[in-house]
């Protein structure tokens, strides 16, 4: 424990196995960058889609839609097949300097030091206790990634009756899940004055489903000894309470990245997403590392995740290729009701992000969006976009409308009227 | 060894320790290093699953005691003796240091009667220090601190495992440890008193009243009326170990006549914690958290350090000091009855347990009960270290490479490794809960809450854990 523990190199070190991180290695191996390697700490690689064993998956990758497990499998074998390698149950627990990090695995403890390191960490659920909620701490209070891990890989029972905290696409994904583990989803529970997800997927929801919705609503308590037995809410308008018994609670959405990778390497976070400062080409506050996926945007779903990978790969391999950092940029300012946005740094000479899109979370419910681009007090561009912007989703915008800021301005804000 | 355990003669032992949290865990430990055939007996499954699991977990020097005071004295003392054992087995502590933060000039008045009041107590160490020191040490906290007290020993422990390394101890000496065992009635008798059980009839010579929250009850099925608990509430919240730079020491308030007030704290696993409050209730098991306690604990956190309030909150509990109306631990002894009480050990009874039980031993001597120190006893167990202070098994590399199953992570956010799993649930004392295998191990504790590892360490949990009888007699067949 004294002596260091040995060390390997690579050229990519790609941290995490979901879909950002299988899809740049898979195009990063089959591009010729050198060794390319990927590590995940779970037995299986495949990220959050291996356990979200619904359809639903790969449609703007891989143009199909794919059950989360099958879409997992097939980024792992198109990864595999390109010549990268991967090792599961492979954890990063640190950082030895810069470009080099530690790992525990099976095999040993030992370093590993890249050229280039690809962070695709990934985002999860805020739990109950992160989101401040008082009351007992019984069991079957569950995040959606805890629910679908008992049910699709561990095949564990869960309770019967119970109700989802959250409206957004992953709410309606526990519902289905715990449909077939044989709990009935009884109500679900939304701050927001609709539900938050996809028009289609509510009207779904309702007929498939049959979820009731309480919004304008908030979980203010977790009732029950030792098994949950009810749980108190509070309608937001007129303050009313009231307790629905139920023996499960799902605490669905309200996102977090993890970032502790991120944090622990000192790399500049935006106090958006919480996740690393990145400009358009994906490049993180510390030269040669770079930042992909629901890391970046906590969340969107995993075919966007897998085009950022698909992006990133493109700039490590110039960065391979010795190509330095551009000029300075300015700094994008997500502007209320927006919470977020992604990426958030623009240099001349970079490339456009992701599917030229900025990602954006916005906290009201806005059905006719007009953008508008504001740079030292003048307005660059006002644009209406044909789509709402809603909670609980990532928004998106064309990366054109920030074609007339002026590189050598100052920070540009974005707003939504 | 096993030979010269001491046994019970005719089914009955010499002391019944009644209540297995950090208080009886050290009486039931202290005594069976003397020839005594010994029971603990715990109303739960676990041992410390009452008060003894949720408290701030500060090993205190007792600068800030009553002086002249039973409890000044013991937790004076039980701040060298838990030092020392948790050298010995591996318990986790930090000494981390503590400052008392001045907010007033009515607190800042008040500073140099603390100091003296702690050199009354025999500890010499306390400076007084300006604003510009506070901040020096402590950058992140709120604006408007106008100077500090130093208690530079005051430190953090980790309060389940010295629950857990003095029962195990207790048990490896000799002491039967009788899980699910509630008395519910107690016959004094000429020869043996019999204490009723759920789990059956427990008979002993002497009986020593550890009940925590439950101590007026017991000793009221003795036939006493002394004193009534009160459970004072205290909840807390503790913050991601990403937040752990902000306060690498106790920060402190002035007390009050509250009691200690709301204090921001390093823990040994490498987080923050703030908390805790103080509210009188009536429910013994309104462990509960409530919306008032946090409005209560984020207005305070948001003046004593507001960076901390943007950290991610991985947990928040309750705990519930017994506090009684007496003004210092309430121990006394009724040798017609052959019976000790030990009660009201509110807020500083985990630094104070090791004490406690060696002035426990004392008064039974005095009293009668003839006693002579084992010759040989057991080595103290050696714990698991579920501490950052010290490597922690995922980053032993001789450990993996002997047994791969500590290089395998399942708990990613606490780091805890499938072997720890494994290992809590067949050691001495084992898991016999989920609960329980979160305080062996920490699994399940981080910021996830099981988002990522909650199925897999319930898979694990029912692979290894074992029926281990643990309402039988379990000291008896050795
Ligand atoms: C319950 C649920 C249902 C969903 N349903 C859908 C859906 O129907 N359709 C859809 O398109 N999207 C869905 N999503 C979203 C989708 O799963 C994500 O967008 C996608 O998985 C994000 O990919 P990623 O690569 O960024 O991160 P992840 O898939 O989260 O992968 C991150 C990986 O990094 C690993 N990792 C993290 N830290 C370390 C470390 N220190 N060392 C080693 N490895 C590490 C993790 O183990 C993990 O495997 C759902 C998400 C959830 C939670
Ligand atoms: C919020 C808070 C913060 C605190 N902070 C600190 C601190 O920083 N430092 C410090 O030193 N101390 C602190 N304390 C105090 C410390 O936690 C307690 O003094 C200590 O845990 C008391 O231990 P105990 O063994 O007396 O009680 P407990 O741990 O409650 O143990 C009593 C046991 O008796 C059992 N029992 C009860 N009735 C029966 C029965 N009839 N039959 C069988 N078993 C029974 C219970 O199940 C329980 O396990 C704090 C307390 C609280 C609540």
């Amino acid at each position: 424990m004294t002596h260091q523990p040995p060390l390997t190199t690579t050229d990519v070190l790609v941290i995490g196995a979901g879909p950002a991180g299988l899809t740049a290695a898979a195009d990063l191996a089959a591009g010729r960058a050198g060794e390319v390697l990927v590590v995940d700490r779970e037995p299986a690689a495949g990220g959050i889609p291996r356990h979200s064993d619904h359809t639903g998956y790969g449609l703007r990758d891989l143009h199909r839609v794919l059950s989360g497990p099958a879409y997992a499998r097939r980024l792992v074998d198109r990864a595999a097949a390109a010549g990268a390698g991967i090792r599961t149950r492979t954890t990063v627990t640190g950082w030895a300097d810069a470009a080099t990090v530690e790992i525990t695995s099976p095999e040993g403890r030992y370093r590993i030091r890249a050229r280039a390191i690809v962070l695709a960490t990934g985002a999860r659920e805020r739990p109950r206790t992160a989101r401040r909620i008082p009351g007992d701490r019984p069991e079957g209070v569950l995040t959606t990634g805890q629910l679908q891990n008992l049910v699709h890989l561990h095949h564990r029972p869960v309770g019967r009756r119970a109700v989802i905290v959250g409206g957004e696409p992953v709410s309606w994904s526990a519902a289905l899940t715990l449909r077939e583990a044989g709990c009935t989803p009884a109500l679900m529970v939304s701050e927001h004055p609709k539900a938050e997800s996809y028009a289609a997927f509510n009207a779904a929801g309702r007929t498939v489903l049959r979820v009731p919705v309480a919004t304008r609503t908030r979980v203010t308590r977790v009732i029950g000894k030792n098994r949950c037995e009810a749980v108190e809410i509070e309608h937001l308008d007129t303050g009313r309470r009231r307790t629905v018994a139920c023996d499960t609670v799902v605490f669905t959405g309200d996102w977090i990245p993890d970032h502790e990778l991120a944090r622990a390497a000192g790399l500049t976070l935006d106090p958006g997403t919480l996740g690393p400062l990145t400009d358009t080409a994906l490049r993180t506050s510390s030269p040669g590392v770079f930042a992909a996926g629901n890391l970046l945007h906590p969340v969107d779903t995993a075919d966007i995740a897998a085009l950022d990978g698909r992006h990133v790969a493109a700039q490590v391999r110039r960065h391979l290729d010795g190509e330095c950092r551009s000029a300075e940029g300015v700094r994008l300012i997500a502007d209320a009701p927006f919470r977020w946005i992604a990426p958030q740094v623009l240099r001349p000479g970079d490339p456009a992000p992701p599917s030229g899109r900025l990602l954006l979370w916005t906290d009201t419910f806005v059905r006719f969006p007009r953008i508008t681009v504001r740079q030292d007090s003048g307005t660059v561009t006002t644009r209406r976009l044909p789509w709402p912007a809603a909670p609980g989703r990532a928004f998106r915008i064309p990366s054109a409308l920030l074609d007339g800021v002026s590189p050598a301005g100052g920070p540009v804000h974005i707003g939504v009227r | 060894m096993t030979a010269t355990l001491p046994r019970p003669h005719d089914g009955v032992f010499d002391v019944a320790v009644i209540g297995g949290g950090i208080v009886g865990a050290a009486i039931a430990r202290e005594l069976s290093g003397y020839d005594l055939a010994v029971a603990l007996l715990e109303a739960r499954d676990d041992v410390g699953d009452g008060t003894s699991k949720a408290n701030t977990a500060i090993l205190h020097t007792g600068f800030d005691a009553k002086p002249g005071t039973l409890e000044s004295e013991l937790v004076a003392r039980g701040y060298r003796l838990l030092g020392a054992y948790a050298e010995a087995t591996g318990i986790p502590v930090e000494r981390t240091g503590a400052i008392l933060v001045a907010w007033t000039r009515e607190e800042l008045d008040a500073l140099p009667g603390l100091k003296e009041k702690a050199e009354a107590n025999g500890y010499e160490h306390c400076r007084i220090v300006g604003p510009d020191e506070v901040y020096r040490d402590l950058p992140d906290l709120g604006e408007g601190a106008l100077g500090g007290l130093t208690v530079p020993d005051e430190a953090v422990i980790c309060t389940w495992t010295t629950n857990l390394a003095l029962a195990t101890d207790a048990q490896r000496r000799g002491a039967a440890l009788l899980l699910r065992h509630a008395v519910t009635g107690i016959d004094p008798g000429d020869e043996a008193t019999v204490l009723h059980t759920a789990a059956g009839d427990v008979r002993a010579r002497w009986v020593v009243n550890a009940a925590g929250l439950g101590a007026d009850h017991v000793d009221r099925l003795l036939g006493h009326d002394r004193f009534t608990v009160t459970p004072r509430r205290g909840e807390l919240f503790v913050f991601d170990k990403l937040a752990r730079p902000l306060a690498d020491k106790i920060i402190l308030p002035v007390p009050s006549s509250r009691g200690k007030g709301v204090l921001i704290a390093p823990t040994v696993y490498g987080n923050v914690m703030l908390g805790p409050t103080a509210e009188d209730l009536t429910d013994r098991t309104a462990t509960a958290t409530s919306e008032e306690g946090f409005d209560f604990l984020l207005t305070k956190g948001a003046r004593l350090m507001p960076r901390l309030l943007t950290e991610e909150v991985t947990a928040s509990y309750a705990g519930l000091r017994a506090a009684i109306d007496h003004p210092d631990y309430l121990i006394e002894t009724d040798p017609p009855q052959r019976y000790v009480l030990v009660g009201g050990i509110r807020s500083t009874g985990l630094t104070a347990g090791m004490a406690i039980a060696e002035h426990v031993r004392g008064l039974l001597a005095d009293a009668g009960l003839a006693m002579r120190a084992r010759e040989t006893l057991p080595e103290p167990p050696r714990m698991p270290n579920i501490g950052e202070a010290s490597p922690r098994p995922y980053q032993d590399a001789d450990l993996i490479a002997r047994d791969p199953a500590y290089g395998t992570l399942t708990c990613f956010c606490e780091r805890v490794t499938e072997g720890e799993i494994r290992d809590a649930c067949h050691t001495a004392v084992p898991a016999r809960t989920l609960d329980g295998l979160r305080r062996r191990t920490r699994a399940m504790n981080g910021r996830c809450q099981g988002f990522y590892c909650g199925a897999a360490v319930a898979a694990l949990y029912e692979q290894h854990h074992s029926h281990d009888g643990c309402h039988d007699h379990s000291g008896d067949d050795r």
